[in-house]
């Protein structure tokens, strides 16, 4: 094959407004308005979605799944940032 | 999603050796029933399995359009050409959700098609019969994208998110796809003699294929046992296509038709229909590339990738005319 590659795309979608957008999958395009044309044809066939956006695959920035552990650890020993750490005394309401 | 990132991944993966403590620790995340995702660390050959699966099924998709694109300019109706050039769209989607599915694992999009164009991958045994008749449209979207949504179903809960994502996708539109065929064979069968006799024939010539679309028999599928450790695939291959034919037998009965099967007879102890032997042969002749259609398959696939090369190429240019004089 000597066709050149074309960059990859991931679309995200609004399904209606009142929603974010969400991920649902990608799709190879020569530029930006390509990328939305195939988008809109491959992922809204149904009327899925009230807007769409499209981002280089090679754009996005992702934190590493093996550096995990270390990445989110920081968190998980706070557990005063959750409510249900708070013990409520008997007889108090609307809290 | 995410396809460069992952091929780096992949580079320092084979570069660290696959400890048994990993692959313990890989099975436990999949016995947890938790989803594995592009990035994170897989065994190879669980890598390997899903980009052979994947692609396989992409290609069955994308080879799948030419059955039933033989009758686009030929639907008895302008209703029956619009939802059958829908439905044709659809099988163009799945293709494309798929390969995108597939690309996460680092196999490019370029070499997927150069396989399938090449003859090198394989794509379902059933798109490579021919559709001599109307009522074959009725039959396939009846009888083959029902055992495709059999087959399909079980995969939206596959241990790797991106495969799962995509089915749960495609599955929404195959229930469309099993409806308009059956409503086709609804029509036929009330239809004239003549018309229900299409329908007959139809069902004689595709009831077979259909069978053999979930694979070889349990003792012979090769894939089978590990696949189902890794939770790719949930049923065997002959349990799904037991409950094909429990399905469908009754909506044969429905319509006024019979399975071409002399042996087959609802078994009141199991609750299951039993039915006669499959052609394994036939079955092994398709695969090997020597069904009825097999060439003339591929020598259209490869004729409509050549036939699109100005129009990629024109997107090509345009797309670095515009970027060269943003730049400038």
């Amino acid at each position: 094959m000597t066709d050149k590659e074309w960059p990859l795309y991931e679309v995200f979608i609004r399904s209606r407004a009142g929603l974010s957008h969400r991920h649902a999958g990608s799709v190879h395009a020569p530029d930006d308005q390509m990328a939305l044309d195939h988008a809109r044809d491959t992922y809204t066939r149904r009327t899925e979605g009230v807007s769409i956006w499209v981002v280089r695959s090679d754009r996005i920035v992702a934190s590493d799944p093996a550096e995990n552990a270390a990445f989110f650890e920081p968190a998980k020993d706070k557990i005063y940032r959750h409510p249900t750490f708070y013990e409520i005394p008997d007889g108090v309401e609307n809290l | 999603m995410y396809t460069q990132g992952l091929d780096q991944a992949g580079k320092d993966q084979e570069a660290g050796a696959e400890t048994p403590e990993h692959l313990e620790a890989f099975q436990k995340r999949i016995d947890a029933e938790e989803k594995i995702e592009a990035k994170d660390w897989m065994p190879e050959a669980y890598r390997r399995t899903l980009v052979r699966q994947i692609s396989q099924h992409a290609h069955s998709e994308i080879i799948g359009m030419q059955p039933e694109g033989n009758w686009l300019t030929r639907a008895p109706s302008l209703k029956r050409k619009v939802i059958l050039l829908a439905k044709v769209q659809d099988e163009a989607g799945h293709g494309l959700y798929l390969y995108s599915a597939a690309e996460t694992l680092g196999v490019s999009r370029g070499q997927m098609v150069a396989d399938l164009l090449s003859g090198k991958a394989k794509y379902s045994s059933i798109f490579n019969y021919p559709t001599l008749t109307w009522a074959d449209i009725g039959a396939i979207g009846w009888l083959v994208d029902g055992a495709a949504i059999m087959n399909q179903i079980p995969l939206c809960r596959c241990s790797y998110g991106p495969y799962a994502r995509a089915m749960v996708r495609v599955c929404k539109e195959e229930s469309f796809h099993q409806r308009q065929g059956f409503d086709i064979m609804v029509s036929l069968c009330r239809g004239t003699a003549e018309q229900k006799a299409m329908a007959q024939d139809a069902l004689n010539r595709w009831w077979w294929p259909s069978l053999m679309m979930f694979g070889p028999n349990d003792a012979n599928s090769k894939h089978s046992a590990q696949s189902m450790a890794w939770k790719i695939k949930r049923f065997s291959n002959d349990e799904l296509r037991q409950k094909f034919v429990d399905a469908t037998v009754p909506q044969a009965d429905f319509l006024g038709i019979t399975m071409p099967d002399d042996a087959l007879v609802f078994d009141k102890d199991s609750g299951h229909y039993s039915f006669g032997e499959i052609d394994w042969q036939e079955f092994m002749d398709v695969v090997a590339g020597n069904g009825p259609c097999n060439r003339q398959r591929l020598e259209k696939r490869n004729k409509a990738h050549n036939d699109g090369a100005w129009v990629r190429e024109a997107a090509q240019a345009y797309a670095e005319k515009q970027a060269a004089c943003a730049a400038a």
